[in-house]
């Protein structure tokens, strides 16, 4: 016998403002299959998963074209209620869960069980009575299913982290038409045991005739339980495998392989050093989501260093912790010189400029002219741009529109004029303008977050031949954080990778897909030692 | 028609255009009842330069980030009670009016600290925080005034020689004294014009301030925390700043109000006159997150140019008993509503 298809997914294509994302994916899950998607951030996973959840951002932006038959009879899924009713279950990354209410609770939420009383025979069933006996009957069920021990009337505040994620499986599937269920990188947050418990439970689900479509990170889980996986990179489905033939190293490189275009053509040894300009030892920082756990590192003077990584694994966090901007333990040298930690202006004075990821919210004053955001830290730190008048310090005028018509012309910043609100810029352009702030305050090392986030393809190569320029003619020391490995790949002199908060190691941009496909997995040491 | 309309409402913004043509029709109305046009026009510059450094006091609050200060009561006090220390001195003329502005300082400048640090631990709630604590000083200082021991027999109850009275008359001591500074004449009337050039001074401060290293780094702070704490800035000083400043442009104001005016108001009077204070600058265009000194002008115009033809234009339409004072009340009432609506700006 034939196992039905749950969930297939023909040819989908979606398109950002004309910005491609899905170019052409098929997908299929059978009943009672656990499917593995993989890929890098930025692949394309989360709009597949909006697609099929009928997330109103899809439709608030033009739909998508393609084919989606759940149960083998083609839907439309045109809202997250639609797809619930169809029998879709997503299991979130962040918990969804009401941390007052009890297990039963939000397992039952807006789905309980209720019974007649006797206002609700007069005043309608708004008012009936819940049945909590057999909510929780149903909800001790659910939890067994999945094998928790733990009782359903306790709260969910104070749980530990790994049962959340198991109360909202236990949710999804006590949804009685439940026919495929999504998990969102559950493992993300969980200990490894509670990892391997999750899993179990996902074989269970699967056994019960349940599609799972399992989306994660970590290769080994993906072998450890997967029917079939899918691989994703840049929109594409780059191929199906099955676990028999699959092996770390090979899906690592399906995820990262690609085409690298070196901007940087490997010129002769240019200016590079083997000054270490700055050294940062066990630097921890607590950023929420993204936090460092004890990271050594040494950038030389001279180069452009990348750092790399899967989203939530620590590399934001460092250049932030650096700037002062989140709490910090450790110790950075510049030059053999200890730098105060946890205190931005400290960092400023110390030559160090930040281009934060945060663009909107961090980078710009966005109701304040390009010329007074370029200025800005300039002024209030280094004392530049201000005239002296009767022992008062008043902003010189004349001295900032020169600087900003000048950084504005550099840069090439397309805007009406330096007085231009820096909210009605683009991406790229905004952008431009928080390189220019940082550029203005002459720094030694120029930290450089997601430089390209959220700006269109064109703007992209725009600002990474703007940073090898500074590079290359300024001699400039950039750090620069991205998720796009192929950035990374494409200007950076040498790619640091951080898994799990600390440092995987550091690699050439030259070096071989399977190392950054393994690295970025946090899977290259025990692969390493395998091979030994 | 409707593009100039939209295009009026893009520039300037909704609140600014309905109440100007409101304030056209209620002149138009006033001209056709045969209204004394000029002392209307008189009327509407006292008012103006009366509670002008009153709206001037938001301005440092809302570029700070603390949004609009609805504890300007505690400004208000501390120059209340520095107009009577200056009577309890025994000062007249521009010596007891400035005297009572230098002594103003150093308390608002304390209260004004104090004021900075509650809302320094309750960011996000500034508006609500202030507006009650605002209702709660004035409650107290209801106590302060009756048990602070002030001689002047000007200033306390005839009956039992204790505590202040609920209006000091200044006609001895600086009524008038800046509106007569400079005083022109006009169909019979004067017109403040003393008044309104020393508010131009302060606004001219003001705008210089904005302008300095300080002024800027306050701007930055209120426009995005996160962006300034980055640049080094400490953002709570700059709040700090802010509220200290607009403390002390509030006790300085309400001495300006008082010689106009010609008496000091106690105990309840500034219960409410945040509001009013607060009404002007919304409908000259500001928000509760930028504002700037064309906005005080322009909101100070048009809210006691309103105020003030309103109200004589409304008695002669309806002549009965004291409706006048109730209409009074609902129409300014009214307008600071319509402005509070327009807090978040028009988006």
């Amino acid at each position: 016998m034939q196992t039905k298809h749950v969930l297939e997914m023909k040819n989908i294509e979606k398109d950002y403002y004309g910005n491609k994302v899905l170019k052409g994916i098929n997908l299929s899950v059978k009943a009672g299959e656990i499917h593995a998607l993989v890929g890098e951030n930025g692949a394309g996973k989360s709009t597949l998963m909006n697609i099929i959840f009928g997330m109103p951002v899809i439709h608030s932006t033009g739909g998508f074209n393609g084919e989606v038959l759940f149960d083998e009879k083609p839907v439309a899924v045109k809202s997250p209620k639609d797809a619930m009713d169809l029998g879709i279950g997503m299991v979130h990354q962040e918990f969804m869960l009401l941390p007052g209410f009890t297990i039963t609770e939000n397992i039952k939420l807006n789905r309980e069980i209720t019974k007649q009383n006797a206002l609700s025979r007069i005043f309608g069933p708004s008012l009936k009575t819940l049945d909590v006996n057999e909510m929780r009957k149903d909800a001790q069920k659910a939890l067994d299913t999945i094998g928790m021990g733990v009782d359903d009337w306790v709260p969910i505040a104070g749980l530990p982290v790994g049962y959340m994620q198991f109360v909202e499986i236990a949710r999804e599937i006590d949804k009685k038409n439940i026919k495929l269920l999504v998990f969102d990188e559950p493992t993300a947050v969980l200990t490894e045991s509670e990892a391997d418990k999750l899993l179990d439970s996902m074989k269970k689900l699967a056994a019960k005739g349940i599609g799972i479509l399992f989306i994660t990170h970590r290769l080994d889980e993906v072998l450890a339980v997967a029917d079939s996986i899918t691989v994703m990179r840049d929109g594409e489905n780059v191929g199906s495998i099955s676990p028999e033939e699959a092996t770390v190293e090979k899906i690592a490189q399906m995820m990262v392989g690609r085409k690298i275009e070196r901007l940087i053509v490997k010129e002769a040894e240019k200016n590079k050093s083997e000054e270490i300009l700055l050294s940062i030892k066990d630097l921890k920082v607590n950023m929420p989501g993204e936090k460092v756990k004890g990271i050594d590192l040494d950038i030389k003077k001279g180069e452009i260093l990348g750092i790399g990584g899967l989203a939530g694994q620590g590399k934001i966090g460092i250049a932030n912790g650096i700037m002062g901007l989140h709490e910090t333990t450790g110790e950075v040298y510049k030059n053999g010189v200890k730098l105060e930690l946890n205190n931005p202006k400290r960092a400023i004075i110390n030559k160090l400029a930040f281009v934060s990821e945060d663009r909107r919210g961090v980078g710009l004053l966005l109701d304040t002219s390009i010329e007074m955001n370029i200025v800005m830290t300039s002024m209030q730190i280094q004392d530049k741009f201000l005239n002296t008048v009767l022992s008062f310090k008043m902003k010189d005028d004349k001295g900032i529109r020169g600087w900003a018509d000048k950084m504005v012309k550099e840069l090439d910043i397309r805007c009406v004029g330096p007085t231009q609100y820096t909210r009605r810029l683009s991406g790229g352009n905004q952008q431009k303008v928080c390189i220019a702030r940082a550029l203005t305050l002459d720094p030694d090392i120029l930290f450089v977050s997601e430089p390209t986030r959220g700006i269109d393809i064109g703007a992209k190569k725009l600002v990474l031949d703007l940073l090898i320029k500074l590079n290359k003619e300024m001699g400039m020391t950039i750090v620069m954080t991205s998720s796009e490995l192929g950035e990374l790949r494409s200007i950076c002199d040498r790619i640091a990778i951080v898994y799990e908060g600390k440092l995987e190691g550091i690699l050439s941009p030259l070096d071989s897909d399977v190392d950054f496909g393994l690295m970025m997995a946090g899977e290259y040491h025990a692969h390493a030692r395998g091979a030994v | 028609m409707k593009k100039l309309w939209q295009n009026l409402i893009d520039k300037y913004g909704y609140p600014k255009v309905s109440i100007t043509l409101m304030l056209i029709i209620l002149c138009i109305i006033a001209i056709i009842q045969k209204q004394d046009m000029s002392g209307l026009l008189k009327d509407s510059m006292v008012r103006m330069g009366m509670n002008g450094i009153l709206v001037l006091a938001m301005v440092p609050c809302i570029i700070s980030g603390t949004g609009l200060n609805f504890g300007l009561s505690l400004g208000i006090i501390c120059g209340i009670l520095a107009g009577c220390i200056s009577v309890e001195l025994n000062l007249t003329g521009y010596k007891a009016f400035f005297t009572a502005v230098f002594i103003s300082i150093p308390f608002s400048v304390v209260v004004g600290y104090l004021y900075g640090w509650l809302l320094n631990r309750v960011k996000g709630d500034e508006m609500t925080v202030g507006t009650y604590l605002g209702f709660s000083m004035v409650s107290l200082m209801s106590i302060g005034w009756l048990l602070m021991p002030f001689k002047s027999p000007e200033m306390i109850w005839a009956i039992g020689g204790k505590g202040l009275r609920t209006t000091i008359a200044l006609s001895d001591r600086f009524a008038k004294i800046l509106d007569n500074m400079v005083a022109v004449p006009l169909s019979g009337h004067l017109l403040p014009i003393g008044t309104l050039i020393f508010l131009g001074f302060c606004c001219t401060l003001m705008w210089l301030f904005l302008k300095s290293k300080t002024g800027v780094a306050m701007t930055a702070a209120g426009d995005n925390p996160r962006f300034a704490y980055a640049s080094g800035i400490n953002v709570n000083k700059q709040r700090m700043i802010g509220v200290i400043l607009s403390t002390m442009l509030g006790g300085i104001g309400i001495l300006v109000y008082a010689q106009s005016f010609g008496f000091l108001q106690l105990y309840q009077s500034p219960l409410m006159m945040p509001f009013g204070a607060i009404a002007a600058i919304l409908i000259g265009g500001a928000t509760a997150k930028k504002a700037k000194i064309s906005h005080v002008i322009s909101g100070l115009i048009l809210f006691q140019a309103l105020l003030t033809i309103s109200l004589p234009v409304i008695n002669k339409m309806m002549p009965e008993g004291n409706l006048s004072e109730v209409i009074r009340i609902i129409v300014s009432n009214g307008v600071i509503l319509y402005a509070l609506t327009k807090v978040g700006g028009n988006d």
